[in-house]
C-alpha cells in the first residue's frame, strides 16, 4: 500500500518546477490584464477600418516564446478571425 | 585582454562571496592576474572569507573619494602571485559610491589585470547597479530552491535589459541524493527554467564551511567543491571542460539526459 503511494505521489522537485514555470511567466511579462484589454480594443479599432472581424472569437494572449536563443522574451499572440474584407 | 565579471544572485546567502573568493583564487592559481572587488558597502565579507581581514588599511570608498591611491587599497594575497583584493567599507552605506565612480575605477584597473571579479551585494538597489555598471559578463549564483531561482530570474531580466552580453549560471549547493529521490530540482531543470548556459555545479560540501572558518580558499583542497571551482576557473579561461556533477553520478546523468532528449 505504501509503495503504491510512493508511485502515485508527485515528486516535490516537479511541483517546484511547475510552480516556478507559471510564476516566472507572469514575473517576466509584468503586463496587467487591463493593459492587454486596452491593446485588444486598439487592435479592434484599427483592423475594423479594413476588415470586419469576429470580436467574440478574437484571442489576444501573451505566450512564452520558444524560439531558440530568445526563449526568455514573451510574445504577443493574436488570433483574429476575419468575417469580411471591407471594400 | 581584461574581462570584468560580476558575481550576482538577487537573493542573499546563496554563495556569491564564497564563489568570488574561490574563482579569484582559482584563476590566480592558473597564473592569471586577478583583482576581487567587494562592492557590498556596509556589509563587507569577502575579506573575512579570504582570511585577509587583518590587512585592510584603505577600502573601496577611500579609493573612489580620492582619500588614497588605488594601489594603496589593494591587498596582495600572499598565497598566489597576482591575486589582489579591494575590500569594501564597513562603516558606510551603498550610496557612498555611484555607477560613474565604479566605471572609472574599473577602467583604471583594466590594463593591469586579466580578470576583475566583482562581488555583488544581494538585492537590486544601488549596490547592484554599482557592481553591474562596469561588468563585461555576469555569473548568476543560485541554489536549487524556488526563492533563489525566482530572484535569479529577476536578475537575469535586469541584466538583459542592461544588454549584458554574457550571462552564465552557477548552481550552488546541489545535493545529488535529493535530486535522485526527486526532492530537489536537477541542474537540467534549473537550466530549463532560467534559459541561460550553465558554467558549473557546486555540490553541497562541508569543506566549504570548514575552509570559510579557516579563511582559506577551497581551491587547493581535494574536496568536491574545490574541484568544481577549479573546473569553473578553467572554463572562464576558455577551456572546454565537461560539467561533472559528482564522481558517482555519471551513470545517473546519462540516464536522465536520455530522458530529457526524448
Amino acid at each position: 500500500m505504501k509503495k503504491f503511494n510512493i508511485f502515485k505521489k508527485k515528486k516535490s522537485s516537479s511541483i517546484a518546477k511547475d510552480r516556478l514555470k507559471i510564476l516566472l511567466i507572469s514575473d517576466r511579462i509584468n503586463c496587467s490584464p487591463q493593459t492587454l484589454n486596452l491593446i485588444k480594443q486598439d487592435l479592434i479599432k484599427s483592423i475594423s477600418k479594413y476588415m470586419s472581424i469576429d470580436e467574440e472569437q478574437m484571442e489576444i494572449v501573451l505566450k512564452k516564446n520558444d524560439k531558440r536563443g530568445n526563449n526568455r522574451k514573451p510574445s504577443l499572440y493574436a488570433n483574429i478571425p476575419i468575417l469580411d474584407i471591407l471594400e | 585582454m581584461c574581462e570584468v565579471i560580476v558575481i550576482t544572485s538577487g537573493k542573499g546567502g546563496v554563495g556569491k562571496t564564497t564563489t568570488t573568493a574561490n574563482l579569484g583564487s582559482g584563476l590566480a592559481a592558473l597564473g592569471k592576474k586577478v583583482v576581487m572587488i567587494d562592492t557590498d558597502i556596509g556589509l563587507r565579507n569577502l575579506d573575512v572569507v579570504m582570511g585577509l581581514e587583518n590587512r585592510i588599511v584603505y577600502n573601496l570608498v577611500d579609493v573612489v573619494e580620492g582619500s588614497c591611491r588605488v594601489k594603496q587599497a589593494l591587498i596582495r594575497d600572499k598565497r598566489y602571485p597576482g591575486l589582489y583584493l579591494l575590500p569594501s567599507a564597513q562603516t558606510r552605506d551603498k550610496t557612498a559610491v555611484n555607477e560613474h565612480q565604479m566605471l572609472k575605477l574599473i577602467e583604471h584597473l583594466r590594463p593591469q589585470f586579466d580578470y576583475i571579479l566583482l562581488d555583488c551585494p544581494a538585492g537590486i538597489e544601488q549596490g547592484f547597479k554599482n557592481a553591474v555598471a562596469g561588468a563585461d559578463s555576469a555569473i548568476i549564483v543560485t541554489t536549487p530552491e524556488v526563492s533563489a531561482i525566482r530572484d535569479a530570474d529577476r536578475i537575469i531580466g535586469l541584466l538583459e535589459s542592461h544588454e549584458m552580453k554574457k550571462i552564465d549560471l552557477l548552481l550552488n549547493r546541489m545535493r545529488l541524493d535529493l535530486v535522485k529521490r526527486g526532492d530537489m530540482m536537477s541542474p537540467t531543470d534549473v537550466v530549463d527554467i532560467l534559459g541561460i548556459p550553465l558554467i558549473g555545479v557546486i555540490p553541497d560540501d562541508e569543506h566549504v564551511v570548514i575552509s570559510t572558518n579557516q579563511g582559506e580558499p577551497l581551491i587547493e583542497t581535494a574536496s568536491l567543491a574545490g574541484r568544481a571551482y577549479r573546473n569553473i576557473s578553467l572554463r572562464i579561461t576558455g577551456e572546454k571542460i565537461p560539467i561533472e556533477l559528482f564522481k558517482s553520478v555519471s551513470f545517473w546523468t546519462k540516464v536522465t539526459d536520455i530522458f530529457h532528449k526524448n
